[in-house]
């Protein structure tokens, strides 16, 4: 789309900048990746006034140009790379009316790079409950910029924001803050001279950044390390200098335009909820029960759109197989293809409501809160306060939640975060499991209440909760953090949920998994669907052809045919060769070649177990005939005559499940959210260590 | 005496900070020498803290409190 004009929104968080975003671009907006940052790329369209067309970048929220994460590092490199492609016209920086010191801060920052700038006061309705009196006009004379009041909430100002946009200076007007050359004078001369920089403050923040700015050459960012090592230039101790400078500044500039009437902070609504909401008890018993209620919701709620997805693909599959000619290319298409697709759509639901319900912990306030209750504890194994929800949203399914976790700002924490939660029992186990006990552990009672089979899948969930906590406890010690880990964090006033905000977040997410996500789980789909579709030579054909023979079809029921047909096929498939090939390796944890195919296919999803096994052992294997999968399994023989799966390989087989990373799905996603491929193949190559391990020690102590 | 000894709803005025590194955070943040910080909240567990500060509500872990020292 052909653009007029650039715009970068950049602000502290919590101040109301991706409403501003959502407002000005609706639902026209594209997301995509910025190189090396996990932070994802937001840009859309605004339409202004005078008919021309702008860009909007809505940048990473940030409380000064000196990034304290790699994400914030972006902020700075997109303002200043006069390369980038995104690089803006024009700045609007977007403040907290209510809190315009804080605020202000990052403004004099961006001023001082000499773009040109708009100022945007947000919440000036909130400004206005706390009694605070703004002179707009005095603070715009001041600056030398257009202020625009605006409540971003309730489209306020927006029209003369966009208006602002359209008429906006292309030389930057602002006044100069602060005298940035007296903090460093010979440093910031000799670079804009060396380097040809042209703003005093562009040259300091060069000084500061040039070692993480991909813009610099080598040579470039050698000769300011030179040059600062000449001029004893201290980074630090420049920093402190120049926000001490900044915020006299502002307070100059507040002190006549700006009055606030004191009013007792312990009398606000915000106070007295936070009274309650972080109480030593209430407050655990009201987070406890906001995650149940999340966790049940997730289960509960989308079981039934889950189960239309799945129907739909199901009638789409049959109805395309009619209309389509028969052939291999069909298949591909419809089995392979249609059936990968269907293994994406089905996650859209829990992803929509998990995300849904975090965006309004979010908008409210409230996920601080959980951050500031649970940090003490989760600390402790080397995870934030924010990996709870992450955590607890695995038992349903790991996809969202690791979506879930780009609201821990901590790298480090978010990282441990995305490795352990796939260990959480998910759903896709629990059919796994419910197979495997009903097939071992005896139906009876113990102590008159407690039903064996529930206990030992109990276990298996506590199990899982415990290896999570363990190995991030671990991890903690193995990654090595660039960054210092900080909790200095803002606690915002408690507001109420923006529900367009909801809607478009469910909406956004659930479109990022679809189109980034989406893209790796139906090519791997595709694959596996070829290996247990297709086998080397001419097996197939010499299946198909050993069952036309009279003596099968004459005795056999056509369908009790079929499926000695697709078992037989399975086991000569790639897959099942395969199956035979990794043999070997898998008898010490007491596992025939017959689970082996099993194990593999199961990468598609975990639950995929059970309709394998079904195929193997030839029954038909749709959820109610469970008992039937149950009941040849139950019977099955090795070659020596001993029954296959005993307690051993059952319960080895569960510890296999419960810490292989067999998910796809899992693996894209981690994928998609750390934006590099080591993460999900450590992350694979550490679950399957530990599952095999597991498996050994239990099929060794139980034989 | 140092942020992380000031008791639930005692008051303080910054002096000093022992952490250089930390200090350049605090004082983005709006802690600053000469500002005015009122402990408002401990979490249930102790730790971490809620302060008051710059007119809006900042929370930090005892230990990163414990390098702002009050006059």
């Amino acid at each position: 789309m052909d653009t007029d004009i650039k715009v970068a929104l950049v602000g502290n968080p919590n101040t109301g900048k991706s409403t501003l975003f959502n407002v000005l671009t609706g639902l026209n907006q594209k997301i995509g990746n910025f190189p090396g940052v996990t932070v994802d790329k937001k840009t859309g369209f605004c339409e202004l006034p005078d008919g021309r067309k702008a860009q909007i970048i809505d940048l990473p929220g940030t409380y000064s140009l000196y990034p304290k994460s790699r994400d914030e590092s972006i902020v700075f490199s997109i303002l200043a790379d006069r390369t980038n492609l995104l690089k803006p016209d024009l700045i609007v920086v977007i403040v907290d009316a209510s809190n315009l010191k804080r605020n202000l801060l990052l403004y004099t920052q961006v001023a001082d790079l000499k773009v040109p700038v708009i100022l945007a006061l947000n919440m000036m309705d909130m400004a206005q409950k706390a009694e605070i009196s703004i002179n707009v006009n005095a603070i715009a004379q001041k600056l030398g910029v257009p202020v625009i009041p605006i409540s971003a909430r309730k489209g306020e100002g927006i029209d003369k924001l966009k208006a602002a946009i359209a008429f906006a200076n292309k030389v930057p007007l602002q006044q100069d803050t602060i005298d940035v050359e007296a903090l460093a004078p010979q440093l910031i001369a000799q670079i804009e001279k060396e380097i040809k920089v042209d703003t005093p403050y562009f040259a300091l923040q060069l000084a500061h950044q040039h070692e993480t700015l991909d813009f610099l050459t080598p040579e470039q960012s050698q000769r300011i390390e030179e040059l600062e090592q000449e001029f004893n230039f201290h980074s630090q101790k420049a920093q402190a200098s120049e926000t001490i400078a900044r915020y006299n500044y502002i307070n100059d500039l507040l002190y006549d335009t700006v009055t606030k009437k004191e009013t007792a902070q312990d009398q606000s609504i915000s106070n007295k909820i936070d009274r309650v909401l972080t109480h030593k008890i209430f407050g655990f018993v009201l987070f406890l029960g906001i995650l149940m209620f999340i966790f049940q919701s997730i289960f509960a709620w989308s079981a039934y759109p889950m189960k239309l997805i799945g129907d739909f693909f199901v009638w789409a599959q049959s109805s395309l197989h009619h209309i389509l000619p028969s052939g291999p290319l069909t298949n591909l298409l419809v089995d392979g293809v249609m059936g990968g697709l269907s293994g994406v759509m089905v996650f859209i639901p829990q992803i929509a409501i998990l995300f849904g319900f975090i965006s309004i912990l979010e908008d409210t306030g409230y996920m601080s809160r959980v951050t500031f209750m649970m940090d003490r504890i989760m600390r402790k194994v080397g995870l934030n306060g924010k990996s709870v929800v992450p955590l607890i949203g695995g038992f349903a399914c790991a996809v969202p939640s690791i979506m879930s976790t780009r609201n821990i700002e901590n790298w480090k924490d978010r990282m441990i975060t995305i490795m352990v939660t796939p260990l959480v029992t998910c759903s896709a186990r629990l059919p796994v499991y419910t197979l495997l006990i009903a097939l071992v552990v005896p139906n009876r009672n113990v102590w008159w209440i407690f039903n064996l089979q529930g206990l030992a899948l109990t276990g298996m969930y506590l199990f899982s909760l415990i290896s999570a906590v363990t190995v991030a406890f671990v991890m903690k010690y193995i990654l090595k953090s660039r960054e210092r880990g900080y909790f200095i964090m803002e606690l915002p006033v408690y507001r109420m949920p923006r529900w367009k905000n909801v809607g478009l977040t469910m909406y956004e997410r659930s479109g990022a998994f679809v189109l980034q996500a989406g893209k790796v789980i139906v090519a791997v789909s595709v694959i596996l669907w070829v290996l247990a579709s297709f086998g080397p030579g001419d097996r197939f054909k010499q299946i198909e052809l050993k069952y036309q023979q009279p003596q099968y079809t004459q005795h056999r029921q056509s369908d009790e045919l079929q499926r000695t047909i697709a078992s037989e096929k399975l086991e000569n498939s790639y897959a099942g060769v395969l199956g035979h090939a990794i043999a070997p390796v898998i008898k010490p944890l007491g596992f025939d070649w017959k689970i082996g195919i099993a194990l593999i296919t199961s990468f598609a999803a975990r639950e995929v177990f059970v309709g394998t096994m079904a195929t193997i052992y030839s029954v038909d294997g749709n959820a109610e005939k469970m008992e039937s999968v149950q009941q040849k399994m139950g019977t099955a023989k090795n070659p020596d005559g001993s029954p296959v799966f005993t307690a051993a390989v059952a319960f080895s087989l569960m510890m296999f499940y419960a810490f292989a990373m067999q998910c796809a799905s899992t693996v894209a996603v981690v994928y998609r959210e750390t934006k590099d491929w080591r993460w999900p193949a450590a992350q694979f190559a550490y679950m399957t260590v530990l599952a095999y391990l597991a498996s050994f020690i239990t099929y060794h102590l139980l034989k | 005496m140092r942020l992380s000894q000031l008791g639930l709803g005692e008051t303080g005025i910054v002096k000093e900070f022992t952490d250089l590194e930390m200090s350049v955070k605090l004082m983005e943040m709006g802690c600053l020498p000469g500002e005015e910080v009122r402990v408002s909240r401990i979490a249930p567990l102790g730790d971490p803290i809620a302060i008051h500060v710059s007119g809006y509500q900042l929370s930090l872990r005892k230990r990163e409190a414990s390098t702002i020292i009050l006059q």
